[in-house]
């Protein structure tokens, strides 16, 4: 079984193979992987301009367009948050994902002078998480309401927020006050070993003999 | 200010200059800002200097309670983004978790959400045509238009029970099979409507004041439509001609046969001549997807990941328990993440999701289609006047339950 897959030539690279090769070799690009038939390739915060640019320009990319930008937290890590840019080229036909990281304060180059639509995903990835991109002249909140304070996509922001509003008749306003639940917020555990891809603690007994009989088969 | 500077020491000459400029608010209530948008319109007489579109009225924080739900219970959130085509985003979803997830649908799940993703669009393009044609003031095509949305709405009712809010395309397939003779309802319906669609063309195509109203105003040349992230209708109106269903197809959409209709112009009357070619296209899909379709299941059999019929629930125990788990629990994705993107009515709709594991998303960011349109507004709108406001953004079908999550 396993001298047979040694004998048999290894397929010839797919072009989105040829393509994570090709990446690979730019600079501020720290590495390539493709999972699930996706490119993703991390890279350094401060090259990210120069990287982009040669995404668009270079004719082996052709990276037209920006198709997303986008924050995710990790709050564990310590440069807590991914900054995700999926880009597309529709003329090659190809897509691309980039990742830089960054924490709450470090500034991320902003690339709207690459692509002007960076601007509304910068200032949505700004006022959901509190990301700052350096050189965007137009850092203002986006989603969330006038003077709205925190940043709710984090993952340490409550789910119900902070203040609730009203309006009230006696002062003709619109009035903010901190959120009064009647109800706790009914958050379930049901994480369970069935049948799951997770290891629960004290579990890990059925993690292991699940994995060894995969090896098996 | 230096000319002024130097002036100064001359004498007490004191100059009045007199600026023809002030901002006005368009919307939130304006009946043509397609719902919630605020647009801060700055204004030399009637010619628009600067469009400052302000969004957020209609923020739910659907990203942030999809990371609370499990999987299953996600899913009407998508219907709840873009209401006039709730289907197509749900297909986006479901795509997402079922790539994360290595699950293939059925044969008769994929044409079946072929099928609706086509309706979708119809009743999308209807509601845009004629409400873009009621901004810009003829009360006609709105009237014709609904009524026919109406029947389109009784095949959404029909398949999911809901006219609206669907919760249809779930992942691993489609809730449940088409119900007995709605395929030939809309065999029948399919046959019928392309002489509504040559009406509305009689009303609108060759109308003088429609042509003076939407020639010419809004021009998007192909290199800033790339460059301002726009996609759909309005790229292919300015000339790309790039579709997904065409060029990543998903589900069935590599078997039909069908034209992308691609403008030259990129002004608001090519994007309304696009879209009307474009639910043309969509007749003759839904027409190949009827008879393409064979009998079969409609979602994945394993049970793991889709619920076991009432029927099989009432005699087996392992099936009581598949249904109670998957209802409760739900399914376990294993950790990843996905960029998946359809082409939505609007234009491509992608769902980045991050998974971890466990039974809830970590991340799901929702790419709207009319976030990227809109931030166009101020380019497109630069020294047009205020009139052509309405149409510019009419013609980029917006709907702000997507733009703003």
């Amino acid at each position: 079984m396993g001298e047979t897959t040694e004998a048999a030539p290894p397929p010839p690279p797919t072009a989105l193979e040829l393509l994570g090769l090709t990446v690979s070799t730019l600079p501020g690009v720290v590495g390539v992987k493709i999972l699930l038939g996706e490119l993703i390739v991390d890279a350094d915060r401060d090259q990210i301009p120069a990287l982009m640019t040669t995404l668009r320009d270079d004719p082996r990319f052709a990276f037209e367009q920006m198709m997303d930008v986008c924050g995710v937290d990790w709050p564990e890590r310590a440069d807590r948050f991914d900054v995700v840019y999926n880009l597309l080229s529709v003329s090659l036909n190809h897509r691309i994902r980039v990742i830089v990281t960054t924490d709450d304060t470090k500034p991320v180059p902003s690339v709207h002078q690459i692509w002007p639509v960076a601007t509304w995903w910068e200032r949505e990835a700004w006022d959901l998480f509190g990301i700052v991109f350096s050189g965007q002249p137009d850092l203002r909140r986006i989603l969330t309401d006038y003077g709205f304070e925190g940043h709710p996509l984090r993952k340490d922001f409550p789910l119900t927020g902070y203040v609730e509003l009203r309006y009230d008749e006696d002062r003709k306003s619109v009035v903010y006050e901190p959120v009064k639940l009647t109800q706790d917020f009914r958050s379930f555990d049901f994480l369970s070993p069935w049948e799951a891809m997770t290891t629960l603690p004290g579990d890990e007994k059925v993690f292991t003999e699940r994995r060894s009989a995969g090896q098996k088969g | 200010m230096s000319e002024t500077a130097i002036q100064e020491p001359a004498g007490p000459v004191k100059k009045t200059v007199e600026i023809e400029s002030h901002s006005i608010n368009f919307g939130p209530q304006h009946p043509a800002a397609h719902g919630v948008l605020r647009l801060i319109l700055e204004l030399d007489g009637e010619v628009v200097e600067r469009a400052d579109p302000h969004i957020g009225l209609l923020h739910r924080g659907t990203e942030k309670l999809i990371e609370y739900k499990t999987y299953m219970q996600a899913v009407p959130y998508f219907d709840r983004l873009d209401y006039v085509s709730p289907m197509c985003e749900e297909h986006g979803f479901a795509l997402a978790v079922e790539k994360l997830l290595g699950i293939t649908v059925p044969d008769r799940g994929q044409w079946i959400r072929v099928l609706f993703a086509e309706i979708t669009r119809v009743l999308n393009h209807l509601l845009n045509l004629t409400t873009y044609a009621l901004d810009v003031g003829a009360i006609t095509p709105a009237l014709w238009g609904f009524e026919e949305r109406e029947k389109l709405m009784e095949f959404h009712e029909a398949a999911s029970g809901a006219r609206l809010h669907a919760n249809y395309f779930r992942p691993g397939g489609v809730s449940k099979d088409l119900p007995a003779g709605l395929a030939d309802k809309i065999a029948e319906w399919a046959e019928t409507f392309p002489k509504f669609i040559e009406d509305l063309e009689g009303l609108l195509t060759n109308n003088r004041i429609w042509k003076q109203r939407t020639v010419d105003i809004g021009v998007m040349s192909a290199e800033m439509a790339l460059a301002w992230g726009f996609s759909g209708p309005p790229l292919r109106a300015s000339g790309v001609p790039w579709d997904l269903r065409r060029s990543q197809p998903y589900d069935k959409y590599a078997e039909v046969d069908f034209q992308v209709p691609v403008g030259r112009n990129g002004d608001c009357y090519d994007r309304y001549l696009i879209r009307l070619a474009e639910v043309k296209e969509s007749v003759k899909i839904i027409k190949q997807a009827l008879a393409k379709m064979k009998p079969g299941p409609v979602k994945v059999q394993d049970r793991k990941f889709s619920p076991p019929t009432r029927g099989e629930m009432k005699r087996s125990m392992e099936a009581l328990i598949h249904h109670f788990k998957l209802y409760t629990e739900g399914y376990h994705v294993p950790a990843g993440s996905t960029y998946t993107a359809v082409e939505s009515p609007k234009g491509e709709f992608g769902v980045y999701l991050v998974a971890d594991g466990t039974n809830k998303p970590y991340r799901c960011k929702i790419r709207s289609t009319g976030f990227a349109f809109l931030q166009a507004t101020d380019v497109m709108c630069k020294r047009h006047m205020l009139a052509d406001v309405c149409a510019i953004v009419g013609s980029m079908d917006v709907v702000f339950g997507e733009i703003d999550r």
